[in-house]
């Protein structure tokens, strides 16, 4: 078994038109989709983001990093929110990913979530990580 | 068709894997639609295997359709379609059965291809009591227990015959006769394919509790080869149990098994050392514990109690890992109220198994010469001979009040009778720190 993220991508116009669905159909949309993961055993997290006119970016291209408010203008990709999913391989994640309820325009990234298992478990800042999982229940 | 975005041209290889991952999620809801409508368990299950293959070949030289789901379910049908149009040359009733599958019966949602939620092709309203109903058939009283699982894991859980075949190291042929067996055997007894009657309901999913119980302790102790775990059929276990769990949300002891087999899994981290050897309760770094598998586990029996009807042998022995999982080490452990669940779990579910877990608890709260005498009890009554289990807590119960010369005949013993080489080292290495 492995985690998965299947991380939601859209663009200015796709993120307009999902603003544009009236908000009890999304809720339907939505909600059916998060029910499938549920019944069928695999969903672990899942999370949306809000409105991304009420984000900021952080920018590093120049020395000191620069702070803009949204809406991002020139951005071409617009995170939308995440589910962590728990299955059998990386098609199968896939599989769960082309049934989203996307809005035309958007994708949706598939990315395994390695485990803490994998990194160097001697490390001191793994331990301490380790323990912050082990307190807060994020293993 | 589409050619598969990741893998490049499709090819065999492509294709299998398409197939595993649509399969393993909508095996059930494939195979309960069409034995809905064919009202024939056996076709159905046969006619999806040959969807199955056929899209092995077709998809990997034609890449996934698009519509994976109904690609396999218009396939599965068409040859359920072949098969009562073959029957009805000798029986009328088949040729209706024919016409009415070809009428598009069985689809019932595939008409508007912008509506994504409408893709699926099954009644959204019956699907759900044709899964649970899938999970009854297949856990059917009239199966052997070896059966029962087989069918379980390959038409409710979607795994390949290979893949139960590796699971329980036994050969490919086997299991695919054991669910040919089984399948006629449904037949010949004429077990519809619906929901139990409300007075056996209780009863019959206590037999699918069961069966997913056995998969699942068939992955966290192998019983035989040179694996401790099989995570992943264990994890099967857990997938089903919570498919269950949503499909009879109101029955305490579908989320007293959920509770107990998370909590469970929640130790397998810890459970082998870097060379797949096991590592005792009691050397266990706990730190390695899953925690989101702890809180699945408290959630799941936090709704077991909340029904209020009391805890099942499944929620008790949920509380009894829970005590476990909450525990900082085996010293601070709650071993009174461990004792106390056992002796509850004695009465509700009576077996020797739980009487020798009962004396370790006893053994721990109250001292090794407290629990001597129940483990020889047994011992006398014959009801667990052959097993590794008695012994080896024997031999241990022997070590902690110093008659280490018994103890080691106890623990060769146990070796001797152990079938998994893992836990077999285990018992051999302590018998050699006794000399």
């Amino acid at each position: 078994m492995a985690k998965y993220m299947l991380i939601m991508r859209g663009t200015d116009e796709s993120v307009a038109k999902m603003m544009a669905t009236p908000f009890e159909e999304m809720l339907e949309t939505v909600g059916r989709f998060n029910e499938e993961l549920i019944r069928a055993g695999v969903l672990v997290a899942a999370e949306g983001l809000d409105d991304p006119a009420q984000g900021v970016v952080v920018d590093f291209s120049g020395e000191t990093p620069v702070v803009t408010d949204g809406p991002y203008g020139e951005t071409k990709e617009l995170f939308g929110g995440f589910y962590v999913i728990d299955v059998a391989s990386k098609e199968e994640a896939v599989e769960w990913a082309k049934r989203l309820p996307a809005v035309a325009g958007s994708k949706c990234e598939v990315r395994r979530v390695p485990g803490i298992e994998e990194f160097p478990q001697d490390n001191e800042w793994i331990i301490k990580e380790r323990a912050w999982r082990e307190r807060t229940g994020q293993l | 068709m589409t050619p598969e975005a990741a893998g490049g041209p499709p090819s065999a290889e492509s294709a299998r894997r398409a197939v595993e991952a649509v399969w393993r999620i909508e095996s059930a809801r494939i195979v309960g639609a069409l034995a809905r409508y064919t009202g024939d368990f056996e076709l159905a299950e046969d006619v999806a295997q040959e969807a199955v293959t056929e899209a092995l070949v077709t998809w990997s030289r034609d890449g996934t359709p698009t519509h994976p789901v109904s690609w396999l379910l218009a396939t599965a049908r068409r040859r359920a379609i072949d098969s009562f149009r073959r029957r009805s040359a000798l029986d009328a009733r088949y040729a209706v059965l024919a016409s009415r599958l070809t009428e598009g019966d069985l689809s019932s949602g595939v008409t508007d291809p912008t509506d994504r939620s409408e893709d699926l092709p099954w009644d959204p309203d019956r699907i759900d009591d044709d899964v649970l109903a899938l999970m009854f058939i297949s856990c059917h009283p009239v199966l052997s227990p070896e059966a029962r699982v087989a069918l379980t894991l390959r038409v409710v859980g979607g795994l390949s015959s290979e893949e139960i075949a590796r699971a329980f190291l036994v050969p490919t042929p086997t299991i695919q006769a054991r669910i040919t067996r089984a399948k006629k055997t449904i037949a010949a007894v004429g077990v519809p394919f619906e929901l139990p009657p409300a007075q056996q309901r209780h009863k019959r999913l206590g037999g699918v509790l069961s069966v997913l119980y056995v998969i699942f302790t068939e992955g966290s102790t192998a019983t035989a080869g040179d694996r401790l775990l099989r995570p992943d059929l264990a994890y099967e276990a857990i997938r089903l149990a919570r498919m269950l769990a949503a499909l009879q949300p109101d029955d305490p002891e579908v989320h007293g098994l959920l509770a107990l087999l998370e909590l469970t899994a929640a130790r397998f981290p810890a459970r082998t050392g870097p060379d797949g050897e096991a590592v005792l309760l009691e050397d266990q770094d706990r730190r390695l514990w899953d925690r989101s598998a702890i809180r699945r586990g408290v959630a799941a029996l936090g709704r077991s109690s909340a029904l209020g009807r009391g805890l099942g042998p499944y929620g008790l022995q949920a509380s009894i890992a829970l005590c476990h999982a909450s525990a900082s080490s085996v010293r601070e452990t709650d071993w009174e109220r461990i004792v106390l669940l056992y002796e509850a779990l004695c009465r509700l579910a009576p077996s020797p198994i739980v009487e020798l877990n009962r004396a370790v608890a006893i053994a721990m709260a109250e001292g090794p010469q407290q629990a001597l005498p129940l483990v020889d009890e047994l011992t006398a009554s014959g009801r667990l001979s052959g097993s590794h289990l008695l012994p080896s807590v024997r031999g241990e119960l022997l070590i902690q009040l110093g008659r280490t010369a018994e103890a080691r005949t106890e623990l060769e013993l146990a070796a001797r009778l152990c079938r998994n080489t893992r836990e077999r080292s285990v018992l051999l290495r302590k018998a050699v720190a006794l000399e």
